[in-house]
């Protein structure tokens, strides 16, 4: 491979790890939806930018399309604040009309130079090693390599540098805000981070891909794992093989890189969300089928333990009345469900009629305290 | 005047124009279910995901038939919203975030094929990235066919079930009480959604639809608090914006018709939100000030009555600014003085005392004796 | 307990709920009586709601049967009126006072048809019962926390049920609309019907009700006031730990402070 092929590799890999990181507080404050506003909403920003310093590599870009993004992020919790129209909705009309702004401009007066439409949507990967950066008469290599690295080294070092703020602040605002960490300031300055990745991914891989890299990688590594700091290397080490695996697939199909690469995104979540150990698809589907008839043991344990001594108990206490009023219990189910019980010594049975030993009655006890409250949690206020 | 007659003669500006009109209709009525049930986002990942569907109904089919692009962005936009749905239901992450990914995913998916379609196909392809932003212009007389057959059924579907999705929108716990079968209608609901933004996508565009059935309906809520009418008013805002958009985009060089329709659409929604007479920010802010200036001046007059009610004569009994403003915590005072004075319930003396006017205490007795008899 | 079927409002045997196997609801069973006003006691995450809400169908089961009058709960729907938590709909939806009251006549119109003069009637009725009747075109958004009550309990009565499912009604309401709604309640149990209340405040419970259910993920007890809001079953249901394992007499009873038989805990109790 070609040390140009090299360098985009590279600059996509790098682009993967800055996007995941800052993805990551992005998943986790349920603010996923941000980095596919905020990246719309950048796009006047450069477009003006570029109009004041007539060059495209100028830093001014990324500091006026990064200040462009926290502002409208700003500008929509204020009309969120008005009430006359709620969140969603406000997102929803204040980032596609920034967006629209410009394309219009881009269209219309800046249709000559190569800051076209298709390569905000896509990037420029492709030509990215055609750009250098010189440094004292010396090449040192793709100015994406450069600005990439750089901004992947920023995410990083803020967020190490920030780590207990950024993680008490995403977990419990209110105790942050108790103890002066101000989580309005750790909010905008995350927003700052965003857009100043988004900017800078931009130019490189284009805006559908930056939202796909913020997202991807940060909701795949939720699924591997509790702790925050194993979740953001996680991130970073997905984000970059969905990168090369993209990579990959562009080369082999002859096709837009970027493209690929989001497609390689979704292979990747696919794959985490379906055999993930714990949380995947198919680990759950397998929990639950064991689970099930545990817990209806369980379940009989305690019906039996419920009409103990009263008036009934020798009619609940029959095979078939479980069967009648106990929804998919068929015979069968019944059977088995009543020797997993006999098995672990929680019934005795005599006749066609069930009681309980004192294990099971020590089960159903145990099962039965410490519920409610535990499990209202999952369930909400609607308890 | 040359537009409108050349509305009429020209047959590409009218199929322009009725096609645009016709999807901000559609799109703008739905739009207003979608925004009460908290979906602009859910429009929005199925706008963008219906980009492969159309690349692959492409390919599948060969050619560019309005139908057949239609259909294969409404069942990609489907597999678009179930995915959502899935990865929610099973695991822990959020739908924002679902939403997000599969936007994403599904449309890069779609840049990749186009891509693909594009280096492999010639000319047959050309025109098939306008659905990113839109080409109205592009329209012709098989697109409006489609578009309005379904347009129609999908506002009869809206007009047929009227109270069920009412009902849905607003308390779906109780719908299910009632009896009705509130999966089934929620699904019914989203698929007209669905069909409503396939319909304008070739118009509009993939990247900018979900604007196009938010902002309607947030400018229309501006104006009225039924549904009935928001949902028409949202329509007709719909239409209009399509219209003066397409129009627009079409005599204009360079110009694809996607922004220009979300900008009109802005424009209305900033102008709804703040010159709307009850609900806009402007009529607030006007209702806001009035009232202070009401709280001034009944508050001065109370101050000047109790201590000129004193006196032997309370018309004749100035008192310095000053001393009202340490009654008062100085908060208008001057203002609230002023005011009385426009209206001939106090008068300055020459020394800069004021008292009150016969009227003046008139007035004053009565905003006492109203308080006492309110207990406040 | 026993009692005939077409006696008994509300019949639910061994209703049991369960959330990705996590349960919520053990193995209820319940009789009751109709012409009761009866109130489901129990601490945070005890599944009162769940309850309310499986009994209606809106949750699925992983056992259990409920009856209505006798007859199952599909066949028996128009029997039933309902007032969910007033928290559960956004209050900021584009509608009148009385078109929401009128969606309580939604089941009964069926498919496609409008609403019309006799439902405009209907609902109108109801709210004169309520004392909303002045607010028929107010927009919803505008009501206080009392009057929203108000109109859900008119959406209900439109239903001209026999049995009654209230969910927290009581909740965040001033002083005269709660007076209001418990006048109500007591009116319709003259007239025959149950009514069964999700309630919150310990302190009222012997004043307004006359039927008690305590539960706390299984049933504690259920029956008439007097002998089932007892000092032994609220420290059942609310207790730190469920002391279901003992069944010997209850413990040295409180001390008598001369008020209502068996209320020896002021104000609510704390888990």
């Amino acid at each position: 491979m070609s040390g140009a092929l090299w360098e985009i590799l590279a600059i996509a890999v790098l682009a993967s790890v800055a996007c995941a990181l800052v993805g990551v507080f992005l998943v986790l404050r349920r603010l996923a939806m941000l980095s596919d506003a905020i990246s719309h909403a950048i796009l006047p920003g450069i477009v003006l930018a570029y109009f004041a310093t007539k060059d495209l590599n100028s830093p001014w870009l990324v500091l006026a399309a990064a200040a462009t993004g926290v502002l409208t992020v700003g500008a929509v919790e204020a009309l969120a604040r008005t009430r006359r129209l709620k969140e969603d909705a406000a997102m929803g009309i204040v980032f596609p009309a920034l967006f629209s702004l410009g394309v219009v401009l881009i269209t219309r007066f800046a249709g000559h130079v190569h800051l076209d439409v298709d390569s905000v949507l896509l990037g420029e990967l492709a030509f990215a090693p055609f750009d250098r950066m010189i440094l004292g008469g010396h090449d040192v290599g793709a100015r994406g390599l450069w600005l990439m690295g750089g901004v992947a080294l920023l995410n990083a070092s803020a967020i190490a540098a920030f780590y207990k703020e950024l993680k008490l602040a995403t977990f419990d605002a209110g105790l942050a805000a108790s103890l002066g960490l101000a989580p309005a300031v750790i909010h905008y300055g995350l927003m700052g981070l965003v857009s100043v990745t988004a900017v800078s991914a931009f130019d490189a891989v284009g805006l559908v891909l930056v939202v796909a890299l913020m997202i991807g990688p940060a909701a795949a590594a939720s699924l591997l794992t509790d702790r925050l700091a194993v979740m953001l290397l996680l991130a970073a080490g997905l984000g970059a093989v969905s990168a090369a695996g993209g990579f990959v697939l562009a080369w082999a199909l002859d096709a837009s890189i970027a493209g690929a690469m989001a497609v390689g995104v979704g292979v990747m979540f696919a794959l985490v969300f379906l055999a993930a150990p714990r949380r995947g698809l198919l680990a759950t589907l397998l929990r639950r089928r064991r689970q099930r008839l545990e817990f209806a043991a369980v379940m009989l344990a305690i019906h039996l333990a419920q009409h103990e001594g009263t008036a009934d108990e020798d009619e609940e206490s029959r095979v078939e009345h479980l069967q009648g009023s106990h929804v998919g219990w068929t015979p069968r189910f019944t059977a088995r469900v009543v020797d997993f019980a006999l098995d672990r010594e929680w019934i005795g049975r005599d006749g066609g009629r069930l009681h309980l030993t004192e294990a099971g009655r020590n089960e159903a006890g145990r099962a039965l305290s410490g519920l409610g409250r535990r499990f209202a949690a999952d369930l909400g206020a609607g308890i | 005047m040359t537009l409108l007659a050349e509305l009429v003669t020209d047959y590409t500006l009218r199929t322009v124009s009725l096609g645009s009109a016709a999807l901000g209709a559609v799109a703008g009525m739905l739009g207003a279910f979608a925004v009460l049930r908290r979906q602009s986002l859910l429009g929005d990942a199925v706008s963008h995901a219906a980009l492969p569907g159309i690349v692959l109904a492409f390919v599948v089919t060969g050619a560019k038939t309005p139908l057949a692009l239609v259909v294969g962005a409404a069942l990609a936009g489907w597999a678009a919203a179930l995915l959502v749905m899935l990865v929610v239901r099973t695991t822990r992450i959020k739908i924002d975030t679902a939403l997000g990914l599969v936007l994403s995913v599904f449309f890069g998916l779609g840049l990749l094929l186009l891509s693909v379609v594009q280096r492999h196909a010639g000319a047959a392809q050309a025109g098939l990235d306008s659905f990113l932003f839109g080409q109205a212009a592009a329209l012709v007389g098989d697109d409006l066919r489609t578009m309005a057959v379904l347009g129609a059924v999908v506002v009869a579907g809206l007009l047929l079930l009227w109270k069920e999705f009412k009902l849905l929108s607003f308390d779906p716990g109780f719908a299910g009480a009632l009896g009705l079968p509130v999966r089934g209608l929620d699904v019914a609901l989203t698929t007209l959604l669905v069909v409503a933004i396939v319909i304008g996508l070739q118009t509009v565009g993939v990247v900018l639809m979900s604007a196009v059935i938010v902002a309607p309906a947030a400018a229309a809520r501006q104006w009225t608090d039924r549904l009935g009418r928001l949902v028409l008013l949202a329509g007709a805002f719909g239409a209009a914006s399509g219209l003066i958009g397409a129009l627009v985009s079409s005599s204009v060089e360079r110009l694809p018709t996607g922004p220009t329709i979300v900008l009109t659409l802005t424009l209305l929604t900033l102008a709804s939100l703040l010159f709307a007479p009850r609900r806009g920010l402007l009529a607030a802010r006007v209702r806001r000030l009035r009232q202070r200036r009401r709280v001034a001046v009944d508050s001065v007059l109370a101050d000047l009555y109790r201590l000129a009610s004193q006196h032997d004569d309370p018309t004749r009994a100035p008192h310095a600014p000053d001393v009202l403003r340490a009654m008062r915590d100085g908060a208008g005072t001057g203002r609230g003085l002023e005011l009385l004075a426009e209206r001939g319930l106090a008068a300055r003396e020459a020394d800069g005392r004021w008292s009150l006017t016969p009227a003046g205490v008139d007035a004053g007795r009565r905003l006492l004796d109203g308080d006492a008899e309110a207990g406040a | 307990m026993n009692a005939p079927a077409d006696a008994c409002a509300v019949q639910v045997t061994d209703l049991t709920v369960a959330y990705h196997e996590r349960p919520v609801l053990w193995d209820i069973d319940l009789d009751v009586p109709a012409g009761k006003l009866m109130a489901v006691l129990g601490p945070n995450g005890a599944g009162k709601t769940t309850l309310i809400k499986a009994i209606l169908g809106l949750v699925p089961t992983a056992a259990g049967d409920v009856r209505i009058h006798g007859g199952a709960y599909a066949e028996n729907r128009r029997l039933v009126g309902y007032v969910p938590q007033r928290g559960s709909v956004d209050w900021d939806f584009p509608t009148t006072v009385l078109d929401v009251v009128m969606m309580g006549r939604y089941g009964a119109l069926g498919w496609f048809r409008r609403p019309g003069r006799r439902e405009r009637e209907q609902a109108l009725a109801a709210l004169e019962k309520v004392g909303m009747a002045d607010f028929r075109d107010r927009q919803i958004s505008q009501l206080s926390g009392g009057q929203q009550q108000r109109v859900f309990l008119a959406r209900a009565l439109v239903q001209d049920a026999r049995v009654y499912f209230m969910d927290e009604p009581f909740q965040g309401v001033d002083a005269r609309t709660e007076r209001a709604i418990i006048d109500l309640l007591k009116e319709l149990r003259e007239k025959g019907r149950t009514v069964l209340v999700v309630h919150h405040d310990l302190q009222t419970v012997a004043e307004y009700f006359d039927w008690v259910l305590l539960l706390n993920v299984r049933r504690i007890a259920c029956g008439p006031v007097e002998t089932t809001f007892t000092d032994e079953n609220l420290r059942l249901a609310y207790g730190g730990r469920v002391e279901f394992l003992q069944r010997k007499a209850p413990a040295d009873p409180a001390p008598d402070d001369g008020r209502t038989p068996g209320f020896g805990f002021q104000g609510r109790i704390r888990p």
